[in-house]
């Protein structure tokens, strides 16, 4: 007796678990560099954050008897952009705080992996945010307190680091998103293996470069494009968090206007919001309207006359 | 001419290579021939023989009266040992014919050979071909005399050999075009003289350049045939993806390919058409490709209809390793056994045998909304979409969503990461559909 299912009978390599441990191999230059430039407690914060994740959905799973499924790694992903979101300076319960929230009330709550309406590390470092404000905004490296390329842009006060450190990741700032060059090293990594596809980090920088360019902080067409492009966490969310699966759309027209449109919002919040980033809330906020783009970009069925 | 394409679908490893050099070997059948009175699309056959009956090669066993049905030949001689329901590749009991082979294949002449065969009319190439028992020989099995008599209002201007040949591991169709190509010329033009003024185009996907060769040769004094390169990509074979590849036209939605004035036949069935005609031979015998990493020897076999998938297996050398499935067809669209002791049928394409290694049996985990899906669905369906909504049972949505479109090739389950069962919720949902229809 032979097995016996329905067809196709062979299948591809592709697994959730490769997928996502390609996304972990692709954050890895973004992590050395985190800790390269904040230090052990960088590691600290990234490995409490990650554990905490894990534990979040093992402990989940296992009180509401659920097929336990750390090992496709997606906790680890989260755990990691979680990280990557903290300022190294903060207390180390707060990310195994966050890590619990992502996990738990962002991604279990709606129905587990594919299923939450927000991604899991953006919404636990709101929630961070809001809760504890003085410590998500403590960019202190060293005893030394820095502030953000994009807070002394927006504030004013103290010397505006250089393009040059700001692309190399010698700046304060949250712990992944300080070097461009090594988050873009994961990103073409990501794209090489197809893990994700050019159309929202694209849509999503080009509109934030043309915008800050066109409107400018001093007045019309003003604007340094390229260092705001590179200035705090906008090459991290456009290829490490707006493309994230369960919250962007699936069709590439719906992500170009998906991208478009965080661009659209994280230049509206830099410019003219109360916060010096905008970049985690635009993604947000965007993901809610995935169902909608998604459902108007539809492709035409093969054979159907519109 | 460049090579002509569809949008989307995917690359699986192509395997042809374990059996692509084999030369097709004829198989003579030892143990007893099981014939099921179903071997096609459409009504079953009624056995015209009954037990203790003596039957010839060649002899018509089965019949039905019903217009969409194809006649049944027994392929050896010998005595009808019994008639019962017996296992069917498709997994059901059918009707069959159970035929002792006295090993001295005596043959009956049922039909007239016609080397004059250009001038018959359409209505009598039509009648030998219906009365040969022709069916797709690509293994959907639809009568192939229904598909050359399509309704009078539709006009015909393209007439579609398919041998894309787009199954992973299956070289049968490769063998028959390297081996027979003049015949199937012939078959071809014999269409063609059923369509005046129509163009005839044989469809090879580009990973058979010396198939294509040989049938560019074989047609080289047809003027209204042109072989047309395909790019080598799973289903450059469907029905809908190869007639848009190769005349751009798409066919919507519950449309034949007459609608669009292309009748498409498999390239064996263009060689059985020209079988009946010139040489009066009914259908009792095709090529098939027994093959996969638990064959011993991969080989391509001219077997007799009714020999039991166990020999067939033998004749191959047995198994290296035990198979986790033993399948009729290609690993895409081909039928799981359960069991050796099925009869060859008119549609049996290849026996495939994959190891554990080949036939993964993973477990299917929630959608992550990756698109992949979406991104290999050839005829631009939302998969993961379609997928939930038969699984929370609203098959109306269902139908909504385009569900009814799908044409179960299968890239969308191959493609998914999360291993997830999307092909074999749409033939739930697309039967659970039409049976609500008829209900109504």
């Amino acid at each position: 007796m032979y097995t016996v299912s329905s067809s196709p009978h062979i299948k591809s390599n592709d697994s959730v678990q490769g997928i996502m441990r390609d996304v972990i191999i692709a954050l890895i230059p973004a992590t050395l560099a985190g800790i390269y430039f904040f230090g052990i407690k960088a590691f600290l914060v990234t490995l409490v954050s990650v554990l905490s994740c894990i534990s979040a959905e093992a402990l989940w799973q296992k009180l509401t008897h659920r097929k336990i499924t750390i090992r496709d790694l997606s906790a680890v992903v989260t755990g990691l952009l979680l990280a990557f979101n903290l300022p190294a300076a903060v207390p180390l319960w707060l990310p195994a705080i966050g890590g619990f929230f992502a996990i738990i009330i962002v991604k279990q709550f709606f129905g587990g992996i594919g299923q939450n309406i927000m991604n899991p590390a953006l919404a636990a470092r709101a929630f961070l945010l809001a809760s504890w404000p003085v410590h998500m905004t403590n960019f202190t490296v060293d005893g030394v307190s820095a502030a953000t390329a994009l807070g002394i842009l927006k504030e004013g006060g103290g010397k505006l680091p250089s393009l040059m450190n700001v692309f190399i990741g010698n700046v304060g700032g949250c712990i992944g998103e300080t070097s461009v060059i090594a988050l873009l090293i994961g990103a073409a990594y990501l794209l090489y293996k197809k893990i994700i596809s050019w159309h929202t980090p694209v849509a999503f920088i080009g509109s934030v470069f043309i915008l800050t360019f066109i409107l400018g902080r001093n007045g019309f067409m003003t604007g340094n494009a390229l260092y705001e492009i590179f200035a705090g966490g906008l090459i991290l969310g456009a290829f490490f968090m707006a493309t994230d699966y369960s919250t962007s759309p699936m069709t590439k027209k719906g992500q170009v206007i998906f991208g478009i449109g965080c661009g659209v919002l994280t230049t509206v919040i830099r410019l003219y919001g109360g916060y010096a980033e905008g970049v985690s809330y635009s993604i947000l906020i965007m993901s809610l309207f995935v169902p909608f783009i998604d459902k108007f970009t539809a492709p035409r069925i093969f054979g159907e006359v519109k | 001419m460049g090579l002509l394409t569809f949008k989307k679908g995917i690359h699986p490893d192509g395997r042809k290579d374990l059996s692509m050099n084999k030369a097709i070997q004829d198989l003579l059948p030892k143990g007893d021939l099981v014939f099921p009175m179903q071997q096609h699309i459409g009504a079953p056959c009624d056995p015209l023989v009954k037990k203790g009956d003596r039957v010839f090669v060649g002899q018509k066993i089965g019949e039905s009266k019903a217009f969409v049905s194809a006649p049944i030949y027994s392929s050896v001689s010998g005595t009808i040992k019994d008639i019962s329901p017996r296992l069917h590749s498709n997994g059901t009991m059918v009707l069959s014919i159970i035929v002792e082979n006295d090993n001295t294949y005596d043959e009956v002449q049922t039909l007239i050979a016609h080397n004059d065969y250009e001038k018959l009319s359409k209505p009598e190439l039509v009648s030998i071909i219906k009365e040969a028992g022709i069916v797709g020989m690509g293994g959907a099995g639809f009568p192939t005399h229904i598909k050359l008599n399509p309704p009078a209002d539709k006009s015909i201007d393209s007439i579609i050999i398919n041998a894309a040949e787009c199954e992973p591991y299956l070289t049968c169709d490769y063998r028959l075009m390297l081996e027979k190509s003049n015949e199937i010329a012939i078959g071809l033009k014999i269409i063609l003289q059923m369509f005046p003024g129509a163009r005839g185009y044989i469809g090879i996907e580009d990973n058979k350049p010396d198939a294509i060769d040989v049938m560019k040769k074989a047609c080289v004094n047809l003027s209204n045939v042109e072989v047309t390169p395909l790019i080598t990509k799973y289903p450059q074979g469907a029905e809908k993806q190869l007639i848009y590849s190769i005349t751009g036209r798409e066919l919507s939605s519950g449309k034949l390919p007459a609608d669009v004035s292309c009748i498409v036949q498999n390239v064996g069935s263009a060689y059985e058409i020209y079988n009946a005609v010139v040489n009066g031979k009914p259908l009792i015998e095709r090529v098939l490709t027994v093959t996969g990493e638990a064959i011993k020897e991969p080989l391509n076999l001219r077997v007799r209809f009714g020999t039991s998938i166990d020999e067939v297996i033998q004749a191959a050398g047995g198994f290296k390793e035990t198979p986790v499935k033993v399948i009729s067809g290609g690993p895409m669209m081909g039928m799981a056994l359960s069991s050796l002791n099925t009869p060859v049928i008119k549609g049996t394409s290849g026996i495939l045998c994959l190891t554990k290694q080949q036939a993964k049996l993973e477990e299917e985990s929630s959608c992550i909304r990756c698109g992949k899906c979406m991104g290999v669905c050839p005829m631009n369906l939302n998969p993961t979409k379609l997928n939930s909504l038969v699984l929370r049972g609203k098959y109306e949505d269902f139908e909504e969503y385009h569900g009814m479109d799908c044409i179960e090739c299968g890239c969308c389950s191959y493609a998914c990461p999360a291993k997830r069962h999307l092909t074999q919720t749409f033939r739930e949902g697309k039967r659970t559909v039409n049976i609500n229809r008829r209900k109504k």
